[in-house]
């Protein structure tokens, strides 16, 4: 019924999912994805923006193969993925540098060393999750996520719950960490803001059942999106979000 | 220093105890410590302690690995579950001196029959606990080794082992003094050495001073092995929540 094996030698994730239903308590079926299709390029960068609750993380978990059961094909790129989940999901009991080295053995200790140093860990390495902040939690998730050297990213409303400032400067660090290393990522968020900075491509999520309500390409580079460029994009996409849900 | 004071309490309350029952019924510890050490002195503590210890460390070893196996099988897979469950509540409530006489009618009076039988006593209460754990298993903490191919042996040693790592360490505990019980049985039954059988032997003497310094002894040891092994493990493998926030 559905084929989730990553295919050929493609580096396109290509997702059709015509599908995904759950079954309630009460043994009602409800459907919570229908015709969500869409294809990013190597090193594209698609943000994802809809209501919560309209079945994202579901998306998400079919495309990283945790989900299975629906209808539809994913095919991933070849190699490793990559994920940050909306909690942290660290190992409580290993250290930040441990959690980051039993993801990727292969890691060697410069580039570990660069990755710390990015994302500000360089200090922590040696704590264990419990003595983290949140904030600092994330940046572990982003740095195992980043250690893999993964040919697929997935990133599940990574900065939820944290304050402005920080989440605005965690944005920046992953921006420049996909600069430097492009991967395909696939980025879920109920922050348009955070959308628009990102994305190459974004993409506008209906209620549940979640179908793609528009798909946007962002030309400008990551990098010289200026606040004026920002701010003109997200009034252009809060319009269009208005007119396609009235 | 409460854990002194309540030891010297321990021993006045020996004393006075002794005074008033009389050395036949109650030898002092004086009496004790004497008994144990001519025993020491002849070697037979040393052949019979090391003969008891040997037993319990085998039978708990045994008990914990198969225990903690069948475990994780029950708590993870339900089917295995609802098949093992009646097994298991059988086991659990078939009385000790049940499974030993049978072990050594069925083994003959053989050190095999007598570890197994011990095992046999010790294993449900591993399964119950260690299924417990398995059950508790945290479901994002799998997912996150599965999305990032956690090979199966690393996943099971970093991700599941430190989960099941408190329920281990309660069957390890309670284990080891419930072996150790057992144990004594067995070799009273139908062993020609260890604690149990000297035991058994001051038993048809009305020895109670050697019943006492064979008894206290082996809680020396078994208390030894708690503090200079069991605790330190613990405390090892627990640093991680001692400083975190």
């Amino acid at each position: 019924m559905n084929d989730a094996r990553p295919v050929g030698d493609s580096d396109l994730l290509d997702v059709r999912i015509v599908r995904k239903a759950f079954r309630s308590a009460s043994g009602e079926r409800a459907d919570v994805l229908r015709d969500v299709a869409f294809t990013l390029a190597h090193g594209e960068v698609g943000a994802f923006v809809g209501p919560s609750g309209c079945g994202k993380t579901t998306m998400l978990r079919i495309i990283a193969g945790l989900d299975q059961e629906f209808d539809g094909a994913v095919a991933r790129p070849c190699g490793a993925i990559g994920m940050v989940f909306q909690e942290p999901r660290l190992l409580p009991w290993r250290t930040v540098e441990d959690n980051v080295r039993l993801i990727a053995p292969a890691i060697d200790a410069a580039t570990l060393g660069a990755l710390f140093a990015t994302l500000g860990l360089v200090t922590h390495r040696a704590h264990f999750p419990g003595e983290l902040s949140l904030g600092l939690a994330r940046r572990v998730a982003l740095a195992r996520a980043f250690a893999v050297e993964p040919k697929l990213l997935i990133l599940d409303e990574p900065f939820t719950s944290l304050d402005h400032p920080l989440a605005a400067r965690l944005r920046d660090e992953l921006a420049m960490l996909v600069e430097r290393r492009p991967v395909t990522t696939l980025l879920v968020t109920h922050d348009l803001d955070e959308a628009v900075r990102l994305a190459d491509r974004l993409f506008l999520l209906s209620a549940r059942p979640a179908r793609i309500l528009a798909a946007m390409p962002i030309r400008q580079q990551r990098a010289v999106r200026s606040e004026e460029v920002v701010a003109s994009l997200k009034a252009t996409i809060a319009r269009q979000q208005r007119t396609l849900e009235a | 220093m409460l854990r002194l004071l309540s030891l010297a309490l321990f021993f006045a309350a020996w004393l006075i105890g002794s005074t008033l029952a009389g050395p036949q019924m109650l030898p002092g510890p004086a009496a004790v410590a004497q008994a144990i050490l001519a025993e020491a002195r002849s070697g037979a503590l040393f052949l019979n302690l090391g003969a008891t210890l040997a037993r319990v460390a085998l039978a708990f070893a045994l008990a914990m690995t198969l225990g903690t196996a069948l475990g994780i099988l029950m708590g993870r897979a339900p089917a295995a579950d609802r098949l093992g469950d009646p097994w298991l509540l059988i086991l659990l409530n078939l009385p000790a001196l049940v499974v030993v006489v049978l072990a050594y009618i069925w083994g003959g009076l053989t050190e095999t029959a007598a570890i197994a039988a011990v095992a046999v006593n010790k294993l449900p209460n591993t399964v119950v606990t260690v299924r417990e754990g398995a059950r508790a298993l945290d479901p994002t903490l799998d997912e996150m080794a599965r999305v990032f191919a956690m090979p199966r042996w690393r996943a099971f040693r970093h991700v599941v082992l430190p989960q099941l790592f408190p329920y281990l360490a309660a069957a390890a505990r309670s284990g080891l003094s419930l072996v150790w019980k057992i144990v004594l049985v067995v070799e009273l039954l139908g062993r020609p050495n260890g604690v149990g059988f000297e035991i058994g032997i001051a038993f048809q003497l009305f020895d109670v001073t050697r019943i006492l310094a064979y008894a206290l002894s082996f809680t020396a040891v078994v208390l030894a092995i708690e503090t200079f092994l069991v605790q330190p493990l613990e405390r090892r493998a627990s640093r991680w929540r001692l400083r975190s926030a």
